[in-house]
């Protein structure tokens, strides 16, 4: 652990440091694949949604004299049936009545309705023509849609608002936006790819990932604003550079986040997957395990380089650049090296052996310096 | 502090509440079960549901259930024309009913009153025969004197003239002077006081012999005794006594209450506000049943609430689908003291603006019963209170000696607007949950195992910090638990699996905070703070991060609950608890406690263990104690100094 801690102490001064920003076409590249694959997914297999917002079939046991036992039958039977494993909601109404709910017979086929029927009948042990069958609406009907929808893009143009006011630029807004989108994106297309059922509980897990990215790209960029504001006062390191530099202050804290909010869903996931099979619980579990992971990656690797991207070509962000350059040359050559360390080049934060050694090669040098190449020569 | 308030008040909720409180969350549908109701469709002869109806009744029925909070609940449809309404737990029948009920709100003038048919009467019925007068019984008291003009020898009608409509004037207006403008009405028993005297008009009148269903009921000026339009043909206007000889429409004849070619003059005699009987002749509920469906532009006949009065009313001029928002409370007198009585409130759109503006206008002008306006839900005349004054700010007030609760269902019935039908219960079963218990115990238990991790990895990272983190993670976590309980009893906030698990992801999420706050005091402790400096401006840096990052969250609840529905709302809901418990616990626990500790020795010494110690985080002990802000140089030096280990 010890090792952690020293990696984060060097992270934060800067001795060692990960060059985020500067590699972010590879970033990007790997963005671009990982979207893509999602949306062959998405558009290409589409979402596997569950009965309550597609409806289905009900089937109702009336009379059942043994009910021991009555979920896992009622389900073995009905998959049997149907011949396919789909999910399927048995619940136990009264003292004797059995209720079934599957998405597949839909009200038009009525060989596999029928098929149901008598399976479970006969698992149950009553007579063919006592259990009915009907078709059920979708409790998630389009108007509970439609409003979250609303609500959601309500939610994000408010977002927009909020977080330029606060950050004070546009900018970062639009990129704390796409790092959701992209999250919520590539969450999604999980789901198409594997085939599992969307049911209200996952769109609920979707939502939980949205407040969840939004929440770790925020303090990604609350640490950027703060050094961006550092290096407008300095002048010592461009603004891709602050916002590096930003990242790997950071990364101890999104590491640890990630870890901490991971922790309990992959136990969930892994009792879900060994012990309770498919079910409310798995659903959820998978969609938080992957948009928390996906959320954390985001944030640095996405939503910080787009951020840079979309900056640097702020006027007052390339006069910083200069400023920086010329800095942190006039740094390396009172150190007589024209190489810089990965630190110094990434996030422009020079090692504290280094940075004072620089200093104290300036006050050794003699008046007479030599002429900065980017200087002046004012004595012509 | 807070804890101890709320477990109070879950305490206190637990021992007097009614309905009881309890000391665990109430569970949702899937978790706990609850009813389920099968709703079908109340139709008349001829009538259809088609699917758009049936959505649209389904969109209501879901509004009405999560405005009594957020019920967790679940609407749909089953096959093509019922629907299927499941509540968790034990929702009171009360509930039941206003979710079937159609809440068709109409406003219509009243055009004359009468009195009910008593229920033990011998039913008018013989077929064929008109309706023959009610046969007294107990006409409140005071046979009195045959009301003026009403005799009135018209050959066919064996009714009498509308009595009432002529004298009740001196004593109703007088009634409804203490009124202010306001539509607030004492109406329940119209004709109380002195006009009690002119309703038995009648039973008074001779016997019927009429059996005349030829009777041209078109004749003009028939029993309007006092009307003041004596025009025959077309009444002029919704108050109109001319409606009264208007044949009754086909609804009430393919309901079997009237014959073919009776008048409502007619009908108003007949009606029935008691009746349980099927022996005695139409039931009360059929009457009511079939008043709901009377067609709007067309008079209408109906009871008042008490059953203590029949209206006869002209067609409809202003419904409940102008209603932009329905409140209730008591109302106030004009000193703006409230008198305990409680009313709802109405504010109605423009057009029903102009229509309730426009109508009082006429209706001041008029004397007796035509001064009232009857107010009507579902064929039941909720209240029929005087005009004093015009009513033209589209706000009126309806009070017809509500409780408390029937207030509220009314109040939320009218504001989501009015079924396209009414529906009766079909079936009302309990029902299991979905999933079983089973997977609810072993989703805590996994979720326990979890946060057990998650307290070792904290300690590993953090050491006696850790503990730090493991106590707000706690005290966060029976925050959320008491305000979940009590919560579940104040609000009916109901727990799903799927809010379950939201709130251990939540409790990650507030970990969070407690991260970013300690790394921020770690940075300050490796620029070479002394701890308890480092505290201080490690939080105030910190608490920007988290205040604004939990005002993002903030945001997507109160948003999201404002605007969606269903489960969505309920999510919405839980974010926005573990938000606040999340900044709550940040502010005013772990905040004061690492401040405190920074003072003791084993952490402000930074003992090897406490995780602040400066040589493991790669400070040496320089302190630069006293020192204002720092800015990034003073920082950079400190560093250049405590790099060189």
């Amino acid at each position: 652990m010890a090792s952690f801690a020293q990696f984060g102490n060097d992270l934060y001064s800067g001795r060692r440091q990960i060059d985020f920003i500067g590699k972010r076409r590879r970033w990007y590249t790997l963005t671009a694949v990982l979207l893509v694959i999602a949306a062959i997914g998405l558009f290409g297999r589409g979402l596997n949604f569950s009965l309550e917002f597609t409806g289905g079939s009900e089937f109702r046991v009336p009379g059942v004299s043994n009910m021991a036992d009555y979920d896992t039958r009622a389900k073995t039977a009905t998959q049997t049936a149907l011949k396919s494993s789909e999910n399927v909601i048995v619940t136990k109404i009264g003292s004797n009545t059995v209720r079934v709910q599957v998405e597949k017979p839909k009200s038009g086929s009525a060989d596999a309705t029928d098929q149901v029927s008598t399976a479970l009948a006969k698992e149950f042990k009553v007579s063919p023509t006592t259990v009915t069958s009907s078709y059920i609406g979708p409790s998630w009907g389009e108007q509970v849609r439609q409003k979250a929808i609303v609500a959601l893009l309500v939610f994000l143009a408010l977002l927009s608002v909020l977080l330029a006011v606060y950050f004070r630029t546009w900018k970062m807004a639009l990129a704390a936006l796409i790092a959701l989108v992209h999250d919520l994106f590539f969450t999604v297309g999980v789901y198409a790819l594997t085939g599992i059922e969307v049911s209200p509980a996952t769109v609920i897990g979707f939502l939980t990932i949205l407040g969840y990215s939004i929440y770790d790209t925020v303090v990604v960029f609350d640490k950027v604003r703060e050094n961006t504001d550092e290096a407008m006062a300095s002048g010592r390191r461009s603004y891709a550079q602050a916002a590096n530099y930003a990242v790997n202050q950071t990364l101890v804290r999104s590491i640890n986040t990630s870890v901490v909010a991971l922790l309990p869903i992959t136990a969930i996931l892994l009792v879900g997957i060994f012990l309770l099979g498919p079910g409310t619980l798995l659903d959820l579990a998978l969609a938080l395990f992957v948009g928390i992971a996906v959320g954390t990656y985001s944030s640095i690797f996405i939503a910080t380089p787009i951020l840079v991207s979309l900056r640097s070509r702020e006027p007052a962000m390339k006069d910083l650049e200069r400023k920086a350059t010329a800095y942190q040359r006039k740094q390396a050559s009172a150190l007589d090296e024209e190489e810089h360390t990965p630190g110094e080049s990434a996030s422009g934060v020079m090692e504290p052996a280094r940075e004072k050694a620089a200093a104290q090669a300036r006050t050794d040098r003699p008046r007479t310096r030599q002429i900065h190449p980017l200087a002046k020569r004012d004595e012509d | 502090m807070l804890i101890a308030a709320l477990f109070a008040g879950i305490g206190a909720s637990a021992a007097w509440g009614n309905p009881k409180g309890q000391w665990t969350p109430k569970l949702g549908l899937d978790l706990e079960g609850g009813r389920q109701v099968i709703l079908q469709p109340e139709l008349g002869k001829g009538q259809t549901v088609n699917a758009g109806q049936l959505n649209q009744a389904v969109n209501i029925i879901r509004n009405r259930v999560d405005g009594s909070g957020v019920a967790e609940a679940e609407v749909t449809t089953l096959g093509s024309e019922n629907i299927v309404v499941s509540i968790p737990g034990n929702p009171s029948k009360q509930i039941l009913d206003s979710l079937a009920q159609s809440s068709q709100l109409l406003f219509r003038a009243v055009i004359a009153t009468g009195q009910p048919q008593a229920d033990q009467t011998p039913a008018p019925t013989l077929p064929g025969a008109t309706p023959s007068a009610p046969a007294t019984s107990a006409p409140t008291g005071t046979g009195t004197a045959k009301p003026s003009g009403s005799a009135s020898a018209k050959p066919s009608s064996s009714v009498k003239a509308p009595s009432s409509s002529a004298k009740a004037a001196p004593s109703s207006t007088g009634k409804n002077d203490a009124f202010p403008a306001a539509f607030a009405a004492a109406t329940g028993t119209p004709t109380g006081s002195g006009s009690g005297s002119a309703a038995p008009a009648a039973s008074s009148t001779p016997a019927p012999t009429s059996a005349a269903p030829s009777g041209p009921p078109t004749l003009p000026g028939a029993t309007g005794s006092a009307s003041p339009s004596t025009t025959p043909g077309k009444p002029a206007n919704a108050s109109d006594q001319a409606w009264a000889n208007q044949l009754v429409s086909r609804i009430w004849i393919d309901a079997g209450l009237a014959q073919t070619g009776e008048t409502y003059q007619q009908l108003l005699q007949t009606v029935s506000c008691s009746n349980t009987n099927p022996k005695l002749g139409p039931l009360a509920s059929t009457w009511q049943e079939v008043a709901a469906r009377a067609p709007a532009n067309e008079p209408s006949v109906g009871c008042s609430k008490d059953k203590s009065a029949t209206f006869l009313m002209g067609p409809s001029e202003v419904s409940g689908d102008t209603i932009t928002d329905a409140t209730w409370g008591q109302t106030t007198n004009s000193a703006g003291i409230q008198t305990g009585e409680i009313a709802v409130n109405l504010t109605f759109n423009d057009k029903g603006k102009t229509q309730f503006a426009n109508v009082t206008r006429r209706l001041v002008g008029l004397q007796g019963d035509q001064n009232r306006f009857a107010i009507i839900v579902d064929g039941q005349i909720i209240s029929a209170p005087g005009t004093n004054d015009p009513i033209t700010d589209g706000r009126a007030q309806i009070t017809g000696g509500f409780t408390e609760a029937e207030a509220k269902i009314l109040a939320d019935q009218l504001k989501f607007g009015a079924l396209p039908f009414s529906f009766k219960e079909l079936s009302s079963d309990q029902i299991s949950p979905q999933l079983g218990i089973d997977q609810l115990q072993k989703g805590i238990i996994a979720g326990l195992i979890g946060l057990l991790l998650v307290v070792f990895y904290s300690l590993l990272q953090y050491r006696a910090l850790g503990l730090v983190t493991v106590a707000s993670l706690l005290v966060a976590g029976v925050m959320s638990y008491g305000l979940v309980t009590f919560l579940g009893f104040a609000n009916n906030f109901r727990l799903t699996m799927a809010g379950v698990t939201g709130l251990i992801v939540a409790i990650g999420i507030t970990a969070d905070s407690f991260i970013v706050y300690f790394e921020r005091v770690r940075d300050e402790v490796r620029s070479g703070r002394p701890l308890r400096a480092a505290v201080e401006t490690g939080w105030s840096r910190a608490r920007r991060t988290i205040i604004i990052s939990d005002a993002v969250n903030f945001l997507a609840a109160a948003v999201l609950y404002v605007l969606s529905e269903s489960t969505v709302k309920a999510f919405a809901f839980t974010l926005g608890l573990t938000t606040l418990v999340d900044l709550v616990v940040v502010m005013l626990f772990t905040h004061p406690v690492l401040t405190m500790l920074a003072r003791t020795k084993f952490f402000g010494g930074g003992h090897k263990w406490s995780g602040l110690d400066p040589e493991r985080l790669g400070a040496r002990g320089t302190t630069y104690a006293g020192r204002g802000r720092v800015t990034i140089a003073d920082r950079k030096q400190a560093a250049a100094q405590g790099g060189t280990v």
